[in-house]
């Protein structure tokens, strides 16, 4: 099948490849650009373990076309971590609470907990858990996960508040 | 701080041992993206693997034409059965002694069973082929329901075997039966059936359900044809089985065999077995030259892989008329698809269903459990418990219910007249097994007091009143269970796999300064053991838990072990681990004894260090042991400070827990809302708080999406009605509540840490407890058993059939 020149911003860097198609936007980062954070992990959109931010909305890389997020700005959980290399909150929030046992969910789970945290920053837990309904964990029955995202808002919102 | 001002607590809560809610250590990889799961390995030219499966349950396969499929660019071979039987390989043994099609044989016997197998450059022409080849069927009558697969003229499903009188576990009555497995005295339970006061009598229905762990199966095998070595990275719940298994199939000798197990995301039993696609990686990293990597998609993962449950149990439980239990008989239909790949010990084909007298003190029992082959996927694992073990406390748990209801008593109350007394332990199972310990009563009132059991029940009785009032269409149940399990296997004498005793080990080498790294013979899937195993070894040998590197899963460098599952990873490789750590210490009593010029005897162990018996200000710190051992000549002791352990444990340990559920039903569409759920686990000593309450809110999410609408569905010709997550229920985190967590603690009396392991328990006694609840709500218009899933279609079914709708 032939190939078309792709274009997008992953992680703050500009990446240009060629691939076919209908690659699919998670093999894409997975297989040409070795960004193996995002998973795989039901292929058709109900479990969110491949969840990235693509232009500012969680999606799932797994049932979007490489061509469809041309021009994109991609954030995937690699791209989540402080500038020098530490864990941000929302990460340091999910050890500290015990929300992640296999791993496996977690960078989907990250990812769209940082984009719910920007959509609301200061959800309530029901919110936390609508919000969160599009990543499922077979693991921890999601009451530390929702914990962890919960205290990420407060220490968020605690240190915008003490920088205004 | 120095370490000599440290106060003796100080030091203690410095190496984060037993007890303490340590963080993980494996989380600082797996928040940031860089966990290492097989999906991610990518070996140079490696190639991809994908299955052609049948989309009928039962058919002759007539040809398969694989001549378009090669051709396509890309595409390097198209395997078949032909192609593989030459080797032997087109089928293998399976962990139940009986054998699986590798790739169809002449026939198909389920849906989505491996056919063809397809190697290519990419995933997308390995895809695109398995599209081009064309495969002729010729469709047979299916079965489904293991009752007409045992009718005189059912069709013969495995021709391979037919007229075959004897199994693997014995005599077969019929070409469809695999096994009878019976245990207890059956005259005598009869006997007192037929003289009981009471008898309750029901078939309880545990359906066919999945692992379904997020990362799905898969491998990536590499050939290196120069040194002859073959290096299987793969999704491996016990990877040095693994690596005899494929000694024992391929022929090629097990030092050149190196199984690597990786970060693995879940297992819960799906990943004990061996599959197809193991086998045709192999092969076709031998044919090729190439590593080849196979990883399932979800549909492939719930249509082929282990699938667990589907048991039909039939249950009759005697009882004086004021409630005190006399007898317990239970046949049960096992329904174990197309091949018995049961993954139990080879002495236990129906697995330790015979703990399924519960925790309660039944003099007398019965069990035979019959073993049946249909055209569904082979399986029968253990998921998330120990291997039959939920479907025995299930079955137990809801007699125990239908019991109260024929004597109109409380269910709790009838419970707590028949627990076996603590004062009974070690007790003696009227079907075999010797529990360990335990103190039902007192976990029990426990419960019972924190959820306020009395209030509860004046609250469900002012509801029910309300409801036949017209004032509201919601009833309130209150679930009940006690249940006790049976981990750990377990001793050599009685449990192996594939003859393999179901031992295991830890190593620990310490280093010159006085850090460590111990290897294990188990392999996380998200437990932590890297975590924990730490913690044990911290208190045992007065390292830091932060110095010390638990490293699992790569055959080389572990020492043999038969892995984790059964929740057994705690009481036999924790077991190994103190044991092991308990030889490091003795010898480091020799060494500090050494430096302190004063007999061996002379010397005792404190926290971190030796000391002087009588004068604590003489010590050697374990940091400095390390060191001397590694640069003084010490008479009669050897250089350096390393120790293995191979444990094999004298009994198994018995987990047990109370649990109650609250729920509210909405008659008219079958919603339920789990309001309250209370979980008191007791799993002997405790090694991490945090990660024992992880494990619980796991298992117990795993358990209300069984009780409530998880299941394998199949239609009368054996198509998958429940192939993806669309149908498959897995709860979100908007249907899932929060759970509160309670213990006791009663430590195993013969494990070396006293733990018993708890990972799987909540799954255990979280099904019957869920299912009890939305039992419990209709009990008063007359529901005595109905089966799970308890969907909102079959809730609003019940309420129907009870005429509630008017």
């Amino acid at each position: 099948m032939s190939k078309m020149h792709v274009k997008m911003t992953v992680n703050g860097k500009e990446v240009e490849a060629l691939a076919e198609p209908r690659m699919l936007l998670i093999h894409f980062l997975r297989e040409e650009l070795n960004i193996t954070g995002p998973h795989i992990g039901c292929e058709t959109t109900h479990c969110g373990a491949c969840t990235v931010d693509l232009d500012g909305k969680s999606v799932k890389a797994c049932t979007v076309f490489v061509a469809q997020a041309n021009g994109a700005n991609v954030t995937t959980v690699e791209g989540l971590v402080n500038d020098d290399g530490s864990l941000s909150v929302l990460q340091e929030m999910f050890r500290e609470h015990h929300g992640l046992q296999c791993g496996f969910c977690t960078p989907g789970m990250i990812t769209r907990a940082h984009r719910l945290l920007q959509e609301n920053p200061n959800p309530s837990e029901e919110e936390v858990r609508f919000g969160m309904s599009g990543n499922l964990c077979r693991c921890t029955g999601y009451q530390n996960i929702v914990k962890a995202i919960l205290a990420a808002a407060a220490e968020l919102n605690a240190a915008r508040e003490a920088a205004q | 701080m120095t370490e000599a001002a440290q106060t003796r607590e100080e030091r203690a809560t410095a190496l984060k041992g037993l007890g303490t809610a340590r963080k993980r250590v494996e989380d600082v990889r797996f928040t940031q993206g860089k966990g290492n799961y097989v999906d991610d390995i990518k070996l140079d030219g490696m190639l991809f693997g994908d299955f052609v499966r049948s989309p009928y349950a039962h058919a002759k396969v007539l040809s398969i034409n694989t001549e378009a499929a090669t051709a396509l660019p890309g595409v390097v071979a198209v395997l078949t059965a032909a192609d593989l039987e030459p080797l032997g390989l087109h089928w293998m043994p399976t962990l139940a002694g009986d054998k699986q099609m590798v790739l169809a044989d002449g026939k198909v016997l389920f849906q989505g069973q491996e056919v063809a197998f397809v190697i290519a450059e990419d995933r997308y022409i390995a895809a695109d082929a398995v599209e081009l080849v064309e495969v002729e069927y010729e469709e047979q009558p299916v079965i489904v329901d293991p009752f007409k697969a045992l009718e005189p003229d059912a069709p013969v499903l495995r021709e391979d075997i037919r007229d075959q009188l004897e199994g693997a576990h014995g005599p077969r009555k019929h070409n469809n039966h695999i096994f009878t497995w019976e245990q207890g005295d059956k005259a005598a339970t009869e006997a007192v059936l037929a003289g009981a006061d009471v008898v309750a009598e029901e078939m309880v229905y545990y359906h066919r359900t999945h692992p379904c762990p997020l990362e799905t199966c898969g491998c990536v095998a590499s050939m290196d044809k120069v040194n002859g070595k073959l290096t299987l990275y793969g999704t491996f719940q016990a990877p040095h089985a693994v690596r005899t298994v494929a000694s024992l199939i391929s022929g090629i000798a097990e030092h050149n065999i190196r199984v690597i197990s990786p970060d693995i995301g879940g297992g819960f039993g799906n990943k004990v077995g061996v599959y197809p696609g193991y086998i045709c990686s192999v092969v076709a990293s031998i044919v090729t030259g190439k590593p080849v990597k196979w990883v399932e998609d979800r549909i492939e993962n719930l249509t082929s892989t282990a699938f667990a449950r589907d048991y039909w149990m039939k249950g009759k439980i005697a009882a004086t008329k004021d409630g005190k239990i006399t007898g317990l008989w239970c046949h049960t239909t096992a329904d174990h698809g197309a091949f018995d790949a049961c993954a139990d010990p080879t002495k236990f084909p129906a697995g330790f269903m015979n703990i399924c007298t519960g925790s309660y003190d039944i003099p007398t029992a019965y069990l035979s459990v019959d073993g049946v082959y249909t055209n569904k996927a082979p399986g029968g694992v253990a998921y998330r418990c120990s291997f039959r073990v939920t479907e025995a406390a299930y079955f137990i748990e809801r007699m125990i219910e239908v019991l109260a209801i024929k004597l109109g008593m409380d269910a709790a109350e009838l419970r707590r007249i028949n627990f076996i007394r603590a004062d009974q332990f070690p007790y003696q199972s009227a079907l075999g097994w010797e529990y360990d310990s335990g103190n039902y009563h007192a976990a029990w009132e426990k419960a019972m007091k924190a959820v306020d059991y009395e209030g509860l029940r004046a609250e469900q009785a002012k509801r029910l009143e309300d409801f036949k009032a017209g004032k509201t269409r919601k009833l309130m149940g209150i679930g009940l269970t006690h249940f006790t399990e049976i981990v750990g296997a377990g001793p050599v004498k009685n449990c192996d796999i594939l003859g393999l005793g179901m031992f295991d080990s830890c190593e620990i080498r310490i280093h010159p300064t006085g850090s460590a790294i111990a290897r294990l013979g188990t392999i996380s899937q998200g437990q932590g053991h890297a975590t924990t195993f730490a913690q044990i070894l911290a208190s045992e040998i007065g390292i830091p838990a932060d110095d010390i590197t638990v490293e699992e899963g790569d055959t080389d460098t572990a020492p043999y072990g038969l892995g984790t599952y059964g929740s057994r990873s705690t009481p036999v490789a924790g077991a190994a681990t103190a044991m092991a750590g308990r030889k490091i210490r003795a010898k480091a009593q020799m060494i500090a004894a050494y430096l302190l010029e004063v007999h061996d005897d002379d010397v005792e162990f404190d926290v971190d260090r030796f000391v002087v018996k009588g004068a604590p200000e003489r010590f050697k710190t374990m940091k400095e042991i390390a060191f001397a051992s590694y640069n003084q000549a010490i008479p009669g002791v050897e250089p350096g400070l390393e120790a293995v352990s191979y444990y094999d444990p004298p009994n198994m340990t018995y987990p047990f827990g109370a649990y109650v559920c609250v729920v509210d039903v909405d008659v008219d569409t079958g919603v339920t809302d789990i309001r309250q759920f209370y979980a008191l686990d007791d799993c002997g000593t405790r090694i991490n708080p945090m990660i024992i309450e992880g494990q619980v809110h796991g298992g117990l999410t795993e358990a209300l999406a069984i009780a409530m609408g998880q299941e394998m569905a199949y239609d009368e010709i054996g198509n998958v009605k429940t192939a993806t997550l669309m149908d498959f229920f897995w709860p979100s985190p908007f249907e899932t509540p929060n759970y509160q967590t309670d213990w006791t603690t009663t430590p195993s009396p013969h494990h070396p840490i006293g733990a018993k392991g708890v990972g799987e328990s909540p799954n255990v006694g979280g099904v019957p407890c869920f299912s009890n609840a939305v039992h419990d709500a209709f009990r008063p218009f007359g529901l005595t058993q109905t089966n799970m899933p308890h969907d909102h279609w079959r809730v609003w079914k019940v309420a129907h059939d009870l005429g509630l709708h008017g």
